[in-house]
């Protein structure tokens, strides 16, 4: 299944710059682990030591929340996007 | 200090609109959407508005325009030149003036027939739930997640509508929180980011007119929930991408296990924020581990003394154009493949703009190996304060 990753503005930069990746993936799961792989530094972005996925980072199949569908097990099917919403505050702090 | 203005106790509802009301806002009144009804629910309407900065100056400015009645204004910063490239409720010679009085003077020119308070104050756990009480509706326009927790907190406690948005470089995000079947700001966000982690705009830029559009909107759904017309945006995350110019949409639901807005609160009151974010005092701290340092004022003695000293910049391209220090660059996002560049027998200095990409950089060259290495403190803005002040600061 061909997968979409929308990667936000913040996590670009360890990126290569990109604003999406698409990956061969079965699960969201492993979409992002397909992201983590291709660009390790976005690995402690995005996931605790612990190898659970950062509560201020939100990961959407499509326009859902993976929280509430099967999180990192959710199924994937071709064309979807998953998309990575971190929190943003903006400003000056 | 703060300018706290007593509210008035609750005047009557205002049951009609003068002449001059009449003609001010005509055309609200000529649509069947608005008409006199809804510009008295505008008329009698109380908006809080927590930031006057680049979210803010839209809001101030559409929610005075169409006449809401009280607008509260909270801010405690002062107007700042570089604040002129998108907070446009102020003009050049308000640079230095408290914000929130600059942008009560600008909306007081604009209409004069509304209630306008400046709240010249910090906001905070021991004052945010008086300063809310009196207000309807809230909308937050605030810079930093300390900030964004406690707003929200504070109006799920007392059940007041949260008007939410943010933005970063060429990216928004807007929706409404607090709503009583709908999310909260901690249904999405359970917990903040360590500091550091999410660049701010004073490090990661913006487009000026970003707030300026999502401010609008803010703007918009605080009428569109004054006026009780069309679908709000309770329940949805709007999405704004400036350079692709799309919006997008994503499902937000209410977190039943919410620990504040959820079945089971268990949290009954406001916290300390800047300890909940990791944040002390006054500046947030750069990453977990503390680097090496140098001040401008040491590195010029020592390159004028000889020093072989290895220049790390790890700036991006276009800020190396606007000034540099003759450093090798290689830009943060980079570091890691391109560290072969760099000689761990060499004494390195890295710097950036203000002193925090560099200390990340630091810190993760140490991991890798590298022993004499240090962070130039303040970065070139420190340099350009310090050591040669030909050197511009942007």
């Amino acid at each position: 299944m061909s997968v979409k990753v929308m990667i936000p503005t913040p996590l670009r930069v360890y990126a290569g710059k990109r604003d999406s990746a698409e990956f061969s993936a079965a699960t969201v799961g492993e979409a992002l682990g397909g992201l983590t792989t291709q660009y390790a530094e976005l690995r402690k972005h995005l996931y605790t030591e612990d190898g659970n996925l950062r509560a201020f980072v939100n990961v959407y199949l499509n326009d859902e929340d993976i929280r509430y569908l099967a999180k990192e097990n959710t199924p994937t099917k071709d064309g979807d996007t998953i998309s990575i919403i971190p929190s943003i505050a903006g400003g000056a702090s | 200090m703060a300018t706290t203005t007593q509210p008035q106790t609750v005047a009557k509802s205002a049951t009609s609109l003068s002449n001059e009301e009449i003609l001010r806002y005509s055309r609200h009144l000529i649509m069947p959407e608005v008409g006199m009804e809804g510009q008295l629910k505008l008329k009698n309407a109380r908006v809080l508005l927590i930031g006057t900065g680049g979210l803010g100056a839209p809001l101030g400015l559409y929610l005075a325009a169409a006449g809401v009645g009280r607008l509260g204004l909270v801010d405690f910063d002062v107007v700042d030149f570089t604040n002129l490239q998108r907070q446009v409720t102020f003009g050049t010679s308000d640079v230095g003036r408290f914000k929130s009085e600059a942008a009560r003077e600008r909306l007081s020119n604009l209409n004069a027939s509304i209630q306008i308070e400046a709240f010249e104050t910090k906001l905070t756990s021991e004052n945010a739930l008086d300063l809310f009480k009196d207000f309807d509706v809230i909308v937050d326009g605030t810079d930093n997640f300390p900030t964004r927790y406690l707003v929200n907190d504070a109006c799920i406690l007392l059940g007041k509508p949260n008007v939410y948005g943010s933005i970063f470089r060429f990216e928004g995000q807007a929706t409404v929180f607090g709503m009583p079947e709908g999310p909260c700001y901690r249904c999405l966000y359970p917990e903040p980011p360590p500091p550091g982690l999410v660049p701010s705009c004073a490090e990661g830029g913006v487009l000026g007119v970003l707030p300026g559009i999502v401010g609008s909107i803010q703007a918009m759904e605080t009428i569109k929930l004054i006026l009780g017309r069309g679908e709000n945006l309770v329940g949805r995350l709007l999405l704004f991408d400036a350079l692709a110019m799309k919006f997008r949409e994503l499902k937000l639901r209410k977190n039943p296990n919410c620990p504040m807005c959820g079945e089971h609160r268990t949290i009954n009151k406001l916290i300390d924020y800047y300890e909940f974010c990791g944040v002390r005092g006054e500046e947030a701290p750069g990453p977990d581990v503390q680097v090496p340092e140098i001040t401008p004022r040491e590195l010029k003695s020592r390159l004028d003394r000889g020093d072989d000293l290895f220049i790390l910049d790890v700036r991006e391209p276009h800020e190396f154009q606007i000034c540099n220090l003759k450093g090798h660059l290689i830009p943060l996002g980079e570091l890691a493949r391109r560290v072969h560049e760099l000689d761990s027998s060499r004494e390195i200095v890295a710097h950036c703009r203000s002193g925090k990409r560099s200390a990340e950089a630091v810190d993760f060259l140490r991991k890798a190996g590298f022993r004499k290495i240090l962070n130039l403190k303040g970065g070139i803005l420190a340099w350009s304060d310090e050591v040669d002040s030909s050197v511009p600061k942007y």
